[in-house]
């Protein structure tokens, strides 16, 4: 099903893409796919900005995956994604491509216990707990770093994704960076071979079981979670802080040294007050944006879109959906790279009425 | 005159050739693109090393799978929603096709045992998780009210209409004048049906069972709302576990390379393994109906 979804999509796309070119339909329509978990801000942004510019923007949320694919076979005028793409990745594309963050989101560790409220969590805690070290709530080890809080003497119910997932790999990512067992047992990945547990599908699978199951502890992306009446832990980052997360402890994280492409994970952030399993999501486009035969137009519109999405009215949108907002340098970082981006090896001149 | 009749008939018997024809393209284009798509995996572990083992490990560098879990996930499942479901299509196909034969509460019966098969199975799922799971859970069957049972259940009555509505369609084939034979020599109702109806149907009787037994078989989101998802061979009823249809569906999205073919090669044995019952089913169809 969900291939022939994706086949639909890319041939949707295929065709929004053909038809560019010739006439001035394609110059005011842009086509974009990749991951599903900006969706729901890309559906507002876009939507707000398709009013105001009188341009038809199409996203097909066929995955991470499928976007860069898109991008690589030259369908589709944008690519997003909420994993960079690798050294070698970049040297597999047909031309130069530049990531351009547009929001932040992070994963968040949600629990189902009646009257425990604020749970403190380490990373090497939730290790143990997913590797079946830690079997009940009362564990010493929790009950060291929740001082006044009673655990009660509870099996602990470890909940995982059952499909393959962004949210998964940004998790095991954070994962692997502070418990050295996980990495030797679990590792990193869009999908992972576990030993404890129960799985459930998507982010409301899992926010389901968990609240369901007393006992119960899964990990989920923020921007559903922050929407559901579910209680999530604090973590302890780099700097010794248990951070709850939040839009403010999640932007944080991306403050502090930033590659100048912006192509970084962000977890396990060192800076102070940054909740540490968060993520930047990604739209991508050729740096040359003459292929195929697109016209100028249609690259200054791409451009246009791009930079509107860094300007303040866009970013102000991501926390209607519970997205959190880019931090300043890297929108000014994200900037410069746009800056890069050409039409026939000319710079691309966008009207001035665009937020800057 | 006669000559335009035999030429429409000569139309319809290509159409009909073009109709068939058009099927047996249809199943051997999927077997093809099952096949080559499955390639992969099966030159890499094996045909049989595949489909025995139970490893399922995505990690990349280490990757490595087999179908055994997923093969007797689908099994344990199929089978227990077949036994369950026995003790309630029979008793409706007997009431619809036997005892309230043609009478009003019959058709309404049957109508609502048909209206079954058309709620969508999320909406099974969702029952299941919300309603059955915490029952299970009460009872102590499984800790988590997750496993085999309770996506074992739940697809017994989702399979409840395949099997009542065709198994009461064969009853009521059962030639009355057998039937007005037994009564006149002096049979109970239930020496009839035991005498008569159950072996004179019951070649369609399995027949139908075999069909609910299919559509368990490839049945994807309610099992895969209830049955955990834990990729290693179940233990037992109570146990979590996973099938082949609710891996696919899990997993499909973002495989690529050796994963992909992997999940296209439990695609071909979930193919296969369905045409084995189905074959299976044949055969013992034959057997009764040369009893009979």
């Amino acid at each position: 099903m969900k291939t022939i979804v994706r086949n639909l999509l890319i041939a949707a796309a295929a065709l929004s893409a053909a038809s560019c070119g010739n006439g001035s339909k394609a110059d005011r329509s842009l086509a974009g796919a990749g991951g599903t978990f900006p969706v729901p801000y890309y559906n507002l942004a876009f939507q707000t900005y398709q009013k105001a510019n009188k341009i038809e923007i199409t996203y097909g949320a066929i995955g991470s995956g499928g976007g860069i694919r898109s991008l690589k076979d030259k369908v589709v005028d944008f690519g997003a994604s909420d994993a960079f793409l690798s050294d070698a990745e970049m040297a597999g594309m047909p031309a130069p491509v530049i990531h351009i963050p547009t929001c932040m989101g992070a994963v968040v560790v949600a629990y189902n216990l009646k009257d425990v409220k604020n749970l403190k969590l380490t990373g090497d805690i939730i290790a143990d707990i997913y590797l079946g070290k830690i079997t009940r709530w009362n564990d010493a080890r929790i009950a060291e770093i929740n001082t006044g809080t009673t655990l009660p003497d509870k099996k602990i119910t470890p909940v995982y994704r059952s499909d393959g997932s962004g949210t998964t790999f940004i998790f095991s990512d954070y994962m692997s960076k502070v418990s050295p067992a996980w990495k030797d047992a679990i590792g990193r990945g869009k999908s992972l071979k576990w030993s404890k547990g129960i799985a459930s599908k998507g982010n409301p699978g899992v926010a389901g079981t968990v609240s369901q199951t007393e006992g119960a502890i899964g990990y989920i992306g923020s921007e559903y979670a922050f929407a559901q009446d579910i209680s999530y832990a604090g973590i302890k980052n780099a700097a010794g802080e248990f951070i709850t997360p939040n839009l403010t402890s999640i932007s944080k994280a991306a403050s502090g040294d930033m590659p100048a492409d912006t192509r970084c994970m962000i977890t396990d952030s060192q800076v102070e007050g940054a909740y540490p399993i968060s993520c930047f999501t990604w739209i991508l486009i050729y740096k040359e944006q003459f292929y195929n035969k697109r016209t100028a137009k249609q690259a200054q519109n791409t451009v246009a879109l791009i930079r509107w999405m860094l300007g303040p009215e866009a970013q102000a949108l991501t926390e209607k959906v519970n997205y959190a907002p880019l931090p300043q340098e890297v929108i000014e970082n994200a900037k410069k790279q746009l800056s890069l981006v050409t039409y026939k090896d000319a710079q691309i001149e966008t009207p001035e009425n665009q937020n800057k | 005159m006669k000559s335009a009749s035999i030429v429409k008939d000569k139309i319809f018997r290509q159409l009909l050739f073009v109709a068939a024809a058009l099927i047996i393209l249809i199943s051997a284009g999927m077997i093809y693109s099952l096949t080559t798509g499955s390639f992969g995996a099966f030159s890499k572990f094996g045909f049989f090393k595949f489909t025995f083992t139970s490893a399922w490990n995505p990690t990349a560098g280490s990757e490595n799978y087999g179908a055994l879990s997923f093969i007797i996930g689908t099994l344990l499942t199929s089978f227990v929603a077949l036994l369950l479901c026995i003790p309630f299509s029979l008793p409706v196909a007997l009431f619809t096709g036997e005892y309230f034969k043609g009478t009003k509460i019959a058709s309404f019966l049957g109508t609502v045992t048909d209206l079954l098969a058309g709620i969508p199975s999320i909406v099974y799922g969702l029952w299941g998780f919300y309603t059955l799971r915490p029952i299970v859970q009460s009872l102590g069957l499984g800790e988590n009210g997750f496993g085999i049972l309770t996506a074992g259940f739940v697809l017994a009555i989702m399979i409840i209409p395949y099997a009542a509505s065709l198994s009461g369609e064969f009853f009521k084939l059962v030639p009355d004048d057998l039937k007005e034979g037994a009564y006149s020599m002096g049979a109970t109702r239930l020496e009839v049906v035991r005498h008569i109806s159950l072996p004179m149907a019951g070649t369609g009787i399995f027949a139908s069972y075999v069909l609910a037994l299919g559509r368990a078989l490839g049945e994807t989101m309610a099992v895969t709302m209830l049955i955990g998802n834990t990729n290693g061979i179940p233990f037992g009823l109570t146990s979590t576990g996973n099938t082949m249809a609710s891996i696919i569906a899990n997993q499909f999205g973002e495989a690529d390379g050796l994963k992909l073919s992997s999940l296209i090669a439990l695609g071909l044995l979930l193919f296969l393994l369905t045409a084995i019952i189905n074959l299976i089913g044949r055969l013992i169809m034959k057997r009764v109906a040369v009893k009979v």
